[in-house]
């Protein structure tokens, strides 16, 4: 998919650029593009370390399942084919607290074994259970509670408050959520 | 807000404690996986960049913009943040690389650089994750995913604009 999207970018700039004529900013901006990335990862790059060291502390410390055992009363209720106890559950609440946490890295392995648990309940079917839709849908969803990435970036380009969007991130990201998890039931057939 | 970083900090750091982690080792080892997630990140990250300015400076993006500015208006969106809106599901590096783009050309903390910087952090890579997770399991049908995903990523971009307006405004 992206090796499209890049390649139709860069075509469609060259060519854009040239007929309109807008051919030397075009080359100043792969210049300057370069620069800006690298220049960008590296104020980037402590908040990234110090962030990841913090999370590592909370992760071995036990935080996603303490997390986990406060969230098991909702996703007991969305998820009512999947037993209390059982692997599957166990694994989603691990993946949903991990992705709280903004630990995407360990929400993704929590997450695939989730589908693999929730496809033997659906017999292997090639076809989604209701389950797994519900499941997809809330990690196409950002639940995350610190927007780390976004903060940085904030900061790195001046901001004077560069976490002053939290209650609008959670507030978007609730709303989000709800519309996405409302349709994967309605829609059920 | 301004004391939320440090305050999660120091309650991880207390949580660490009671539960006898080795604070400093941990996070070393944490830190650790950080570089290489960077290292990791940074091809991506140079490429799309560059891929994206050069999009923004043949005028291409300005088109585009001009285009739905009747529509976004009409709307109360800001313009600017259009092209994010559209890539944010389809490519992660993408839309960082619009992000930047928009705090560069109004600063973080404009209107638009506010919104966009809510809808990046309340919004994910649907795409990619319904690729992950049903090619995990080779399920082929999806059945009312990506309708449901996609419609909370449109929730996403909406309740950004009107929460900045409401409470960063």
């Amino acid at each position: 998919m992206l090796n499209y999207i890049f390649g139709a970018i860069i075509i469609l700039s060259v060519v854009f650029g040239i007929v309109t004529g807008n051919g030397s900013r075009l080359a100043d901006s792969v210049i300057d593009g370069a620069k800006e990335s690298v220049s960008l990862l590296t104020t980037m790059a402590g908040m990234m370390l110090l962030w990841s060291g913090i999370m590592e502390i909370a992760s071995r410390g036990g935080f996603t399942k303490v997390i986990g055992k406060a969230l098991s009363p909702v996703l007991n209720k969305l998820f009512k084919n999947v037993k209390k106890d059982s692997k599957a559950l166990n694994y989603i609440s691990m993946n949903v607290s991990a992705n709280l946490l903004g630990l995407g890295n360990a929400a993704t392995p929590f997450g695939l074994s989730a589908m693999s648990e929730l496809h033997k309940l659906n017999n292997n079917d090639e076809k989604a259970s209701d389950d797994m839709v519900t499941f997809v849908v809330m990690n196409t969803a950002s639940i995350q509670i610190m927007p780390t990435m976004v903060g940085t970036l904030r900061q790195s380009y001046g901001s004077a408050a560069p976490f002053d969007i939290l209650p609008c991130v959670w507030i978007s990201s609730a709303c989000a959520l709800a519309v996405g998890l409302t349709l994967s039931k309605l829609l059920r057939r | 807000m301004e004391f939320i970083m440090p305050l999660f900090i120091a309650v991880v750091a207390v949580f660490g404690l009671i539960k006898k982690v080795p604070l400093f080792d941990a996070f070393v080892a944490g830190a650790k996986d950080g570089i290489r997630i960077l290292v990791k990140i940074a091809p991506t990250i140079v490429g799309l960049i560059v891929a994206v300015d050069m999009l923004k400076a043949s005028g291409f993006t300005d088109m585009i913009c001009q285009t739905v500015t009747p529509l976004a208006d009409w709307l109360g969106f800001p313009k600017e943040i259009v092209p994010m809106v559209l890539l944010r599901p389809i490519s992660g590096g993408g839309s960082t690389a619009l992000l930047t783009n928009i705090y560069k050309d109004f600063g973080p903390d404009s209107f638009a650089g506010k919104v966009a910087s809510v809808l990046a952090g309340s919004t994910e890579t649907t795409f990619y994750a319904i690729a992950v997770y049903f090619g995990s399991v080779k399920v082929k049908k999806t059945r009312h995913t990506l309708i449901a995903a996609l419609s909370a990523d449109l929730t996403a971009a909406i309740t950004a604009v009107l929460s900045v307006r409401l409470f960063l405004n």
